[in-house]
């Protein structure tokens, strides 16, 4: 990397030279010391909410059922988001291992990976890596099995009680919290659920230690993340980078040198103008991201991309709360009509008050996330939505 | 019993009978019949004894679940931003060209039904899409005319045609 500012890391996507070594040595050790490991290292969630994972585990193995499950929440839909197929696909092993550790802590013997149904494609090469590595658990007597649980096209699945339901043969709908789901997950029993990348790195954080990951990154956002990066960018890609950079200094390394705006998070993330590139920060004290990282260069509309959003959340509203199913179709209508020149400009205020309503009301992330974009948008973008 | 009757008890033993295998039951019709008809629906209540409202309801949740007539391939174009950018307009203008239908049409032969859909998870190889299960990435008009070409060339299906996404080891 040309800037220092900048770090790229490889703790996820290194290959092991021996076959299931970390997870052969990490199961050998026991319960609390992983757990406590897990802890010290500060990893966070992966997948965007940022969920200390150590202590999800330790709420899960503290909970006394007689079955408990552990999932793998590869239900990636958020768009600009395509880091968690990566690393299905280049290093299966290690999610599986994450998995088989977690199991071991919280005490399961159920496992299944929610794979969405646009990555059907990857099912003959994950069975085939999973029927070796169920036998493998057999071999070191790990009592857990693993199995994969095909989604059929729902983002709103993603959102992990929205996906209890969908294994349980149900609408994809999200139910209130709490309980939650270390308490009461899919069929009610106590589960772990997530995301593709925070398993690998748990695995890994067993293997290089606490310490290690610790040193990389920042107080409140330990380690390294990997970032999917799209939109006007001459090198698109997936990067694992070392959290806590400056937008700028990422702009500077990925930029085409005419970059207009960043979007960080996807559709229910924020977008930064470039008069804020210094001053925000890529991690949990600035914007958090699941990895969805995309840029717009000075020829992008900006309405078009609130518009595009906009129609992405009409169509995946579960439709369950009304803030959300309908919400989203005011807000499409009025930046229309804001556009079109049938509302004035000072409508935009009252749409910014529906978004502040449908984040105070709606049931889940869905609903609640459109005030971050929106707000972003139109507030520094105001005069490409009316004009 | 008809064949589709059939088809739905082979697949309720296969998945079993309970409410949790609603999901694999309907995603194994959509496999082979391309969309959820009504019998089939049907059917799946009585095989699973619940309510077929509650067949219908639940396969009207998931977008791959169609309950509409479908061709032997679904081509589902990415809509969202990162792919709206890249030119998919282009890519369904070609491909509306070739097999002369608009979106959420199927062909009379009942081969190709055109599709928009939301994200599939191939941003930063823009613009993307989905032929039944196999993606194809970094689209061009041209690009996309030529894999058409190859499904109508195999027009029996004799062959499975492999999307250009390889995965190493």
């Amino acid at each position: 990397m040309k800037d220092k500012n900048l770090k790229i890391v490889d703790i996820i996507f290194k290959p092991h030279l021996v076959k299931y070594e970390v997870l052969d040595k990490t199961v050998a050790r026991s319960n609390e010391d992983i757990l406590k490991e897990i802890i010290d290292s500060g990893l966070r969630g992966r997948g965007g909410a940022g969920f200390p994972t150590g202590l999800k585990w330790k709420f899960a193995a503290e909970q006394k059922a007689k079955k408990k499950i552990v999932i793998c929440n590869a239900d990636e839909g958020e768009p600009g988001t395509f880091k968690d197929r990566e690393i299905l696909t280049k290093v299966p092993r290690k999610v599986l291992g994450g998995m088989a550790v977690c199991a071991k802590i919280i005490g399961a013997k159920r496992g299944f990976i929610y794979l969405r149904g646009e990555y059907k494609y990857l099912l003959p090469f994950l069975n085939e890596e999973l029927e070796d590595f169920n036998k493998h658990l057999k071999e070191i007597g790990l009592d857990f099995k693993i199995d994969i649980f095909l989604g059929s096209g729902a983002y709103v699945c993603g959102e992990e009680s929205a996906l209890f339901n969908s294994m349980e043969g149900k609408r994809g709908e999200p139910r209130n919290k709490p309980p939650y789901p270390t308490v009461a997950g899919l069929d009610n029993m106590p589960t772990v659920i997530n995301n593709v990348e925070t398993l690998v790195y748990a695995l890994m954080i067993c293997s290089i230690g606490s310490k290690e990951f610790k040193a990389l990154g920042t107080s409140d956002s330990r380690g390294s993340k990997v970032f999917s990066i799209s939109g006007d960018t001459p090198i698109p890609g997936i990067y694992e980078l070392e959290l806590g950079m400056s937008v700028y200094d990422f702009v500077e390394e990925f930029g085409d040198g005419d970059t207009k705006a960043v979007q960080i998070g996807g559709a229910s993330g924020f977008c930064v103008p470039r008069k804020k590139f210094k001053e925000t920060i890529i991690g949990f004290e600035g914007i958090p991201t699941g990895g969805s990282m995309m840029i717009f260069n000075s020829t992008r509309s900006m309405y078009n991309v609130l518009h595009n959003y906009l129609d992405f959340f009409e169509e995946e509203s579960c439709g369950q709360c009304t803030p959300c199913r309908i919400g989203y179709q005011q807000l499409k209508k009025g930046v229309e009509a804001v556009k079109h020149g049938e509302k004035n400009e000072e409508y935009l205020q009252q749409l910014m008050k529906l978004t502040e309503t449908m984040k105070l009301t709606s049931k889940c992330g869905l609903g609640q996330s459109v005030a971050n974009s929106f707000s972003s948008i139109v507030n520094n973008y105001r005069e490409e939505m009316v004009y | 019993m008809t064949e589709v009757q059939e088809k739905v008890r082979d697949l309720s033993e296969k998945y079993g009978r309970r409410r949790e295998n609603l999901l694999p039951i309907l995603q194994g019709i959509v496999e082979k019949e391309h969309y959820l008809t009504s019998e089939a629906m049907i059917q799946v209540a009585k095989e699973l004894d619940i309510s077929a409202a509650e067949v219908y309801g639940t396969a009207s949740f998931y977008s791959f679940l169609d309950t509409e007539q479908r061709g032997q391939y679904v081509i589902r174009v990415c809509k969202t931003i990162s792919c709206d950018m890249k030119g998919k307009n282009s890519i369904i203008k070609a491909i509306e060209d070739v097999l002369k239908i608009k979106v959420g049409e199927t062909t009379q032969s009942k081969m190709f039904t055109l599709l928009e859909t939301n994200c599939l998870g191939w941003c930063h190889k823009a613009p993307a899409i989905l032929i039944n299960d196999e993606p194809y990435t970094n689209l061009t008009p041209a690009k996309i005319k030529a894999i058409l070409g190859d499904y109508i060339r195999n027009a029996e299906g004799k062959q499975k045609i492999i999307g250009d996404i390889q995965y190493e080891r």
